[in-house]
């Protein structure tokens, strides 16, 4: 339209977090870590799912966290990451006979590789235009997934139905362990490895990479970072941990279909960063929790009113606590910081 | 031959809804430098409304007429209450506020007029266009519609006060400033006519593929690549990306075996993705200069 060449100032991707505030101090961590071994001992099994969803979920959160929060770049095609775990688990285990544990780390490493590379040209891309591209992933996985020539793999339409794995120890201290429970320690455990390899992988040589490119991209490198390098690493990590959700949930519910992941799934693990907190490993379970109980509670008042309730809640995140959970727990920390002088 | 050129001219009439969407993803990107997650479904839900009317007796022109004042207002008044204040925040937050209106709005579609597919009028008939079995009345009327609006956005950016204050807001708003243009509202207007196009390309396109909340998402994206293609800086680029998208998938489809519609989607993906890489700019777009 106009003639003049265009210069401008790139608005930032997302507010700068400082590195100390993306972590819980020790004694809230063992707090929560207690709380997530003992509840399932109390709790009768279909909550025992719903916690074992809420891990999934929140490794899936936590991966975006890491790729949003960690080096500001946007995705909302997290669902195509998720499905291409979910499938790699479902398709080894069931056409291949490999077992369960055995198959998440191939799904992690196959998720790496396609995020790595999904990552080359997303390095040409920022801020509203990765935004697209992931979106337009995001929309066209499922249809990807029900094309005829994979049919014969992936179960087409139908999908795949995974067995689900028994546990080895049938009675611990006299105490019956039941499907469900095996499954949630199991994903528990994953979850704190991957939690704590996150921790430290932000809080490296890599993740403070990640952090400069996040701030200012033109400076990082400058100061002699191999942008394109950390970008796609950034892309393949979270693909990766993504997959290894993606195959420990296809365990978990025992079935694979190509419309369980469709655009309203990455728009739910958008919602869930955002609502954690962006940039705040620790909010990842929250923005889970949020995601899997919410629509719950919505469904019930009306059908069909989730998506509007999700949307308003999201209005009011951005506008009242624009940190999200962090916020809200650095306000709480300063109200009991406060009570505890007087 | 024939196959190619019949090909080619069903090209161009599914072209016209994707130039028709692209042109508004370029008028809000114009005005704010982000690109609309809800356009898609914020033109069913203008679309839904002339059906309403429709369905309560008002003449089809009469009801078009009526949703574009509606789609105008409604476009203004989200970007007043929900968008203005957030008009200096990081990106990330403007892509959550885009998804949560796209989210309310489809559900609010959903909750009000139902999930059932709804026949949807055409006000130009659906007998063959000219004697010729290719394209429809319909489909005529489309690309016809689509230009005059190619036009008359033309004649607005180029000869009016308004048109010309919108563009200096949108290329240097710090300059446009001091001028003494009142940018902030140039942006809400800019709002007000995204959204009063989206309103058109939805009222076009509900005859060809049936009414739903739905409806938009294939589109969406396919006027995004439109866009993408033409360079998201340029409404003229917006068209021509339009019908090239609309041609390209027909062609695709005829040619290359396994593409019907089961692929339609990853082409679209296919087609962004090159794009992006190959030329991001688009076919007119300008290139952008990043200051440091």
């Amino acid at each position: 339209m106009s003639a003049v060449q265009e210069v401008v100032t790139e608005a930032p991707a997302i507010d700068a977090v400082p590195k100390r505030a993306m972590t819980l101090g020790y004694g809230t961590s063992l707090v929560i870590l207690a709380l997530l071994i003992i509840v399932p001992l109390l709790v009768k099994n279909f909550i025992i799912f719903q916690l074992t969803m809420l891990l999934i979920y929140a490794l899936a959160v936590l991966a975006l966290n890491i790729l949003t929060g960690g080096s500001g770049q946007f995705s909302l095609g997290q669902s195509a990451f998720y499905a291409v775990g979910a499938y790699t688990t479902a398709i080894l285990m069931e056409h291949a006979d490999i077992n369960y544990a055995l198959t998440l780390p191939i799904a992690g490493i196959i998720c790496f590789v396609f995020g790595f590379l999904f990552g080359q040209p997303a390095l040409r891309l920022s801020g509203v235009y990765l935004a697209l591209a992931t979106f337009a992933l995001a929309t066209a996985m499922p249809q990807l997934l029900k094309l005829g020539v994979f049919e014969h793999w992936t179960g087409g339409v139908q999908g795949l139905v995974v067995t689900k794995p028994d546990s080895p120890i049938a009675v611990l201290f006299g105490y019956k362990i039941s499907q469900d429970m095996w499954l949630y320690y199991f994903t528990l455990a994953i979850s704190i490895a991957i939690y704590i390899f996150s921790v430290n992988l932000l809080r490296s040589r890599s993740g403070r990479a990640f952090m400069a490119i996040r701030d200012n991209e033109i400076a990082a490198s400058a100061m002699g970072i191999d942008v394109a390098l950390y970008k796609t690493l950034a892309f393949g990590v979270s693909a990766g941990i993504t997959g290894v959700a993606g195959g420990l949930g296809a365990i978990a519910v025992q079935f694979v279909a190509p419309d369980s992941y469709t655009i309203t799934f990455a728009i739910s693990l958008f919602l869930g960063m955002v609502v954690g907190g962006v940039g705040w490993l620790p909010g990842s379970i929250v923005g889970s929790a949020f995601i899997i109980f919410v629509p719950n509670i919505a469904e019930g008042i009306s059908k069909g009113l989730s998506g509007a309730v999700f949307g308003v809640l999201l209005f009011l995140v951005i506008y009242l606590v624009p940190h999200g959970a962090r916020q809200v727990a650095m306000v709480a920390q300063h109200l009991i910081g406060k009570l505890k002088k007087n | 031959m024939e196959l190619f050129t019949n090909q080619i001219l069903a090209g161009i009439a599914t072209g016209a809804i994707y130039a028709c969407m692209a042109l508004a993803v370029v008028m809000i990107y114009q005005a704010i430098d982000h690109l609309n997650f809800a356009q898609g479904e914020m033109a069913t839900f203008s679309t839904f409304i002339a059906w309403q009317l429709i369905q309560w007796g008002v003449p089809y022109w009469g009801a078009f007429l009526i949703t574009l004042v509606f789609s105008f207002i409604g476009g203004i008044l989200i970007e007043r209450v929900l968008f203005k204040p957030l008009a200096k925040a990081p990106i990330l937050t403007n892509v959550a506020g885009f998804i949560a209106l796209f989210a309310i709005i489809n559900s609010c579609s959903g909750l009000i007029w139902d999930f059932t597919i709804k026949q949807f009028p055409t006000p130009f008939g659906s007998s063959p266009f000219l004697g010729s079995q290719l394209i429809s009345t319909h489909q005529a009327g489309m690309i016809g519609v689509t230009l005059i609006l190619l036009l008359l956005l033309f004649f607005f950016f180029r000869f009016t006060r308004v048109g010309l204050a919108m563009r200096a807001a949108a290329s240097l708003p710090e300059s446009a400033r001091l001028v003494g243009i009142n940018t902030s509202w140039m942006i809400a207007l800019g709002w007000g006519m995204a959204t009063a196009i989206g309103s058109i390309a939805g009222m076009l396109i509900a005859p060809v593929v049936f009414l739903e909340p739905n409806m938009m998402l294939g589109v969406l994206i396919y006027g995004f690549a439109a866009a993408v293609l033409g360079g998201l800086t340029s409404p003229f680029g917006a068209v021509i990306g339009g019908f090239l998208v609309g041609i390209f998938e027909n062609l695709a489809g005829t040619y290359i075996p396994n593409v019907g519609n089961e692929l339609k989607l990853p082409i679209a993906l296919a087609l962004i993705i090159t794009v992006l890489v190959v030329k991001p700019a688009g076919l007119f777009g300008r290139p952008i200069v990043k200051r440091v």
